[in-house]
């Protein structure tokens, strides 16, 4: 029972000093992107990486999960004679949740666990101590473009992956089952709210950008500098970035009403 | 002998402990490096002489005593401090570090770039000469991947010097290579030396280029260091520097539970 408890201890204490660094980490990030010089093209080249490489993956996922939602809210709707509100339910699914969340977790799977593994090879291998008898700090240099990437790009994924499962949605429903378009449409323009909906699913996407970001890089800084260290950061990256993503999302709902 | 005197050594290290969690790899570690010399630091597998070179370059911090870098005390600077210092300092690391997805060329010119403001046409001369000093001038466009060991050293040692280090680190800069290729690097260093002036520090397990090169040579033997040249290390009577320089094992050696202060040959044989 006592070992229990000590146990117990010990994994609060952990996650409280992880908490605390990863706190710390971000701050260095911030610091750095407010440090000169600029690294604009290193930015731009994390957001092909990170997004553009990206696209397929979200493209092909939205589309697949807007017909799902088109399928099964037919299905569901037709019993209460009530699939002229098919565009509304697969809406408001799509951008108030599925998609910032979905997105999230697609972009963690993605580009978070290639951001842990380049970091985390870049550790192992030395190249950032390389960097830093150089007197270029990694942070400024390699973490920073790749977090605010990540924060940059994943509102604009999670856009494009909500306007496929639209386009999903109306495919099943309208060309496969029949509604009419123009009731699709028109009830998924009278149900969702400019500010509450869309802006606010932006913000929340945002939100698990940060999220995905600081993890990712965060658990390729401070992997051990091993193969096996990278693989573990790796698949820590995908595992924490996920739950936590998950639990915010909760928050964020219950909080911000979004 | 003592190869540094008190005032021109650029390294001094001082009563310095160093710890990886429980496993000590320095314990009370004193030692002097020679100004404009080439001083090996040699020893076997995990008797701490990548340690040594990563303390001097701030890359790991002692738990106990104080290291001096080119006349500033380094142990209880701040990070952003420590980049000010390292400006002084060049270091060749055991597996090169290159960046892996920048080309040669971008790798020599990449802390030209950050901290010149040298144009693009200097620049490029600059890693052109740096290149072809060290006998890689087709390689330029290639990447870091695509070279062989030996030529990823003297890559790696090219971006080292490319500007102007007053000290000169070098981790292990021949395991793992040919006989040819030692050779080669060795003569690289020892022109970088002499044509430089260039404080050279360089971690070795390889003997025969120790005493080929070496103005001072400092011996990890687990419990206590030894320092002095070459030649007084290879004329000392003590049965486990004779064991180690002839290359013969000694069970006795602990790697890493080092104690005491270095012994000068000339004050405590």
């Amino acid at each position: 029972m006592i070992t229990l408890v000590q146990d117990l201890g010990a994994g609060v204490l952990q996650f409280i000093v992880h908490l605390g660094r990863i706190a710390l980490f971000a701050a260095s990030v911030v610091r750095a992107a407010l440090t000169p010089p600029s690294r604009v093209r290193i930015f731009v080249s994390e957001l092909f990486n990170l997004g553009v490489l990206s696209l397929v993956i979200i493209c092909v996922c939205g589309l697949a999960v807007g017909m799902v939602l088109g399928l099964q809210g037919y299905n569901t709707l037709v019993r209460f004679g009530a699939e002229q509100s098919l565009g509304a339910v697969v809406g408001l699914s799509l951008i108030r949740e599925l998609g910032p969340v979905l997105t999230a977790l697609l972009a963690t799977g993605r580009a978070g666990s290639a951001t842990t593994a380049e970091i985390g090879t870049m550790v192992a291998t030395e190249q950032l101590d390389g960097l830093r008898m150089m007197s270029i700090n990694p942070i400024h240099l390699v973490v920073m473009p790749k977090t605010f990437a990540m924060v940059c790009v994943m509102p604009l994924l999670s856009a494009l992956f909500i306007v496929f499962g639209l386009g999903g949605g109306y495919l099943v429903g309208v060309v496969l089952m029949g509604v009419d378009g123009g009731t699709y449409v028109s009830s998924l323009q009278n149900a969702v709210d400019y500010y509450d909906d869309v802006v606010g699913s932006l913000l929340k996407a945002l939100v698990f950008g940060v999220l995905v970001g600081l993890i990712a890089t965060y658990r390729g800084y401070t992997c051990a500098p091993t193969s096996a260290g990278v693989s573990a950061a790796t698949t820590s990256t995908v595992v924490v970035a996920s739950v936590s993503v998950l639990i915010f999302d909760y928050f964020i709902t219950a909080l911000w009403g979004v | 002998m003592t190869v540094a005197s008190v005032d021109d050594a650029p390294v001094v290290f001082s009563d310095v402990d160093m710890a990886f969690e429980d496993r000590h790899v320095l314990r009370a570690f004193s030692c002097r490096f020679a100004q404009g010399k080439i001083s090996v630091i040699l020893g076997g597998s995990g008797s701490g002489k990548t340690t040594i070179l990563r303390l001097i370059g701030g890359l790991v911090r002692p738990q106990r005593g104080r290291i001096v870098v080119a006349g500033e005390d380094i142990s209880q600077l701040s990070e952003t401090q420590m980049y000010a210092v390292r400006r002084k300092l060049g270091m060749m690391f055991q597996g090169g570090a290159l960046l892996d997805s920048l080309t040669i060329f971008d790798n020599l010119a990449f802390p030209l770039r950050e901290h010149t403001s040298m144009s693009e046409s200097e620049i490029a001369t600059e890693v052109h000469r740096q290149l072809a000093a060290v006998g890689l001038s087709d390689v330029d466009e290639l990447l870091p991947g695509q070279l062989s060991g030996g030529m990823i050293r003297r890559a790696a040692l090219a971006r080292a010097i490319v500007r102007k280090p007053e000290i000169l680190l070098c981790d292990e800069p021949f395991s793992g290579l040919d006989p040819i290729s030692v050779k080669r690097i060795e003569a690289l260093l020892r022109r970088i030396n002499r044509q430089l002036g260039v404080t050279m520090l360089v971690s070795s397990h390889h003997i025969p280029s120790t005493m080929r090169m070496a103005d001072q040579v400092v011996l990890l033997l687990g419990d206590r260091a030894v320092s002095g040249s070459p030649a007084e290390l290879c004329q000392s009577s003590d049965g486990r520097i004779a064991g180690f320089l002839n290359e013969e094992v000694d069970e006795s050696i602990e790697p890493p539970a080092y104690a005491g202060n270095v012994r000068h040959r000339s004050t405590a044989p």
